[in-house]
């Protein structure tokens, strides 16, 4: 039964990534005027151009050069960088890791502020903790995350001297290093997720703490923390699973904005870099690949919010 | 329900009548910037840079002794073009092709939401600078991205309302009647579906105002000398070593429209909803 259930929900990602791919490629159609001479500028040569055109497929059918832009992807190959010459896959996935640790790190932060501030904020409704929850559930969700970066920046870095204020150290380098630096980017881009999953899990903890099995626990004799830990945070978990997902790609997105600001070498960062050198396929790449981890994400979300909800039957 | 009902609604909710007036003011100072400002926005004064906020220069100046107060008033203009386009481009493309696909169902409903999930899986931002960067960088280009990414959402939510509605007994009447399909979901269906669109958009038009200040805080929106909040804090950051202060005002300007924006949505969103009662 569930072996039925992943393949069913395996064949509902293909067709969209059969749109997504006709995204990406898009991009490039959109381009005004002639795409090699928009990329390459006014004084390229006439040689220079065709020999672009080529490279890009521009010479041939639309149809035709999708397909064949797609063949290559689907074969890892998604070009040559226009700037450098580097092989695109290469330079992304050399890139993935980055992005990867700074996003994972950004996630584990939203939860931990997300739950402190949800479970705080039930215990006495109304209260001053309660404000403050609710505060930072408003403000997290309205500040500009590049504001932030250069508000703490400002503090940390230029003031106290206590956290760098650009760069990154992997964690499979050294782990003291990459803590400092993954800190303040990774919080950061984290700030919208915490508050986020605060009001989620504020609203939903408020109604499953009303329920009958709450007062169920309570009456076998069950004191608070328990109560809240096995029933409340178990019943109240599951839409933030889904939020958890959306999340995922919302931060994905926002690492173009927190790498730049701290010069981290990641995906986001080439992103920024290959549009501001009109390096169409390394765009292209940075894109396919991003979009394609959160078709990953959300499927292994849809997955997981079936297995952890005992209502949802698989056939 | 109708305009006044509404507006009355909203003023029993005191923290979205506040934000609306901060917006109806951010707009109204859009608009007459350029009459009101106390200096010439670009003219420098080399003697007094980065000085703090005095008497004459209300929040200071920066690197090149510019006013920012100056500044900041000229850079709502981007701010609520960027909102304002942003609601609109979805408004007339995303909610007609939501209701239509509603409306017809079958295959053509099936195709046009697998598209629409599609596209709503891309990262918003990602998906805004990959469109900014094909078309061109500049700030209008950028505006035309953020509506483009904000169509798919308002497509899906007027699509779902449509499919609550076009079994509702006045369409049925409608059809019987002898109207034509484009007569139905302009007349019959588009008002009764409204109000949750009027809410999507107000959310909208603040995260457009986030979403166009990141994009010129990249350099990809507003190119010098066009004036943006988030090109203003680019320009702070590469002095936060010299002068952190340079950056609180466009900051806080962001900070400030984006939450009116949202509690104003808040606050539309309960006073459009029948089922709340009023007290």
């Amino acid at each position: 039964m569930f072996y039925k259930f992943l393949l069913r929900r395996l064949m509902y990602v293909i067709p969209m990534l059969i749109v997504t791919t006709l995204v990406v490629f898009s991009l490039i159609l959109i381009i005004p005027g002639d795409p090699a001479l928009a990329l390459l500028g006014d004084n390229a040569t006439a040689e220079k151009l065709a020999q672009l055109r080529s490279q890009l497929g521009l010479d041939q059918p639309v149809l035709i050069q999708y397909g064949n832009w797609l063949l290559h992807a689907l074969q890892g190959d998604l070009g040559r960088s226009l700037f450098t010459g580097e092989i695109v896959s290469d330079a992304v996935f050399s890139r993935l890791g980055v992005t990867i640790q700074l996003v994972i790190s950004a996630m584990i932060i939203s939860f931990l502020i997300g739950m402190f501030f949800a479970i705080t904020s039930i215990l006495k409704p109304n209260s001053w903790m309660d404000y403050v929850a609710r505060f930072f559930g408003t403000l997290g969700t309205a500040i500009p995350n590049f504001w932030l970066a250069m508000l703490l920046v400002a503090l940390f870095s230029v003031k106290l001297g206590w956290l760098p204020a650009t760069g990154f150290v992997s964690i499979f380098e050294n782990t003291g290093g990459f803590l400092q630096s993954v800190l303040l980017p990774a919080f950061c881009l984290g700030a919208f997720g915490a508050a986020q999953i605060t009001r989620q899990l504020r609203s939903s903890l408020l109604e499953s703490m009303d329920s009958d099995y709450i007062r169920t626990a309570y009456s076998k004799g069950l004191s608070l923390w328990p109560v809240i830990w096995k029933h409340g945070l178990r019943n109240a978990f599951l839409p933030v699973v889904t939020t958890a997902g959306l999340l995922f790609g919302n931060m994905l997105g926002a690492t173009v904005v927190i790498e730049s600001v701290f010069a981290i070498p990641g995906m986001g960062q080439l992103a920024v870099n290959s549009i501001l050198q009109r390096d169409f396929p390394m765009l292209q790449g940075v894109v396919l690949v991003m979009v394609v981890m959160v078709l990953i994400i959300n499927f292994v979300t849809d997955v997981l919010y079936s297995i952890l909800d005992p209502r949802i039957e698989f056939d | 329900m109708q305009f006044r009902i509404i507006l009355q609604r909203v003023k029993r909710e005191r923290l979205a009548f506040v934000s609306l007036i901060y917006l109806l003011i951010l707009v109204l100072v859009a608009f007459f910037a350029r009459y009101i400002v106390p200096f010439d926005p670009e003219a420098q004064d080399l003697n007094q840079v980065m000085i703090a906020p005095n008497g004459s220069h209300w929040f200071g100046t920066d690197e090149l002794g510019r006013d920012i107060f100056t500044r900041l008033l000229l850079g709502s203009q981007a701010a609520i073009q960027a909102g304002l386009i942003a609601i609109l481009i979805p408004l007339f493309i995303g909610v007609p092709l939501g209701i239509i696909s509603g409306y017809l169902g079958g295959i053509v409903d099936d195709l046009f939401m697998r598209v629409v999930d599609a596209i709503l899986s891309f990262p918003a931002i990602l998906l805004a600078l990959g469109i900014t960067g094909a078309l061109g960088v500049n700030l209008w280009n950028a505006m035309i991205a953020i509506g483009i990414i904000f169509t798919p959402q308002f497509a899906r939510l007027a699509r779902g309302q449509t499919l609550q509605v076009r079994r509702e007994p006045y369409v049925e009447a409608a059809k019987i009647s002898g109207a034509g399909p484009l007569w139905i979901m302009y007349r019959h269906i588009l008002p009764n579906i409204a109000s949750p669109i009027i809410v999507q958009a107000s959310f909208s038009f603040s995260l457009a105002i986030l979403v166009e200040a990141s994009l010129s805080f990249l350099g990809m929106g507003a190119q010098s000398p066009q004036i943006s909040w988030g090109g203003m804090l680019h320009q702070a950051y590469s002095m936060i070593f010299v002068n952190p202060f340079m950056m609180i005002f466009p900051g806080a300007a962001i900070l400030l429209s984006v939450l009116a924006g949202n509690f104003f949505g808040d606050g539309l969103r309960i006073a459009v909803d029948p089922k709340i009662k009023r007290t």
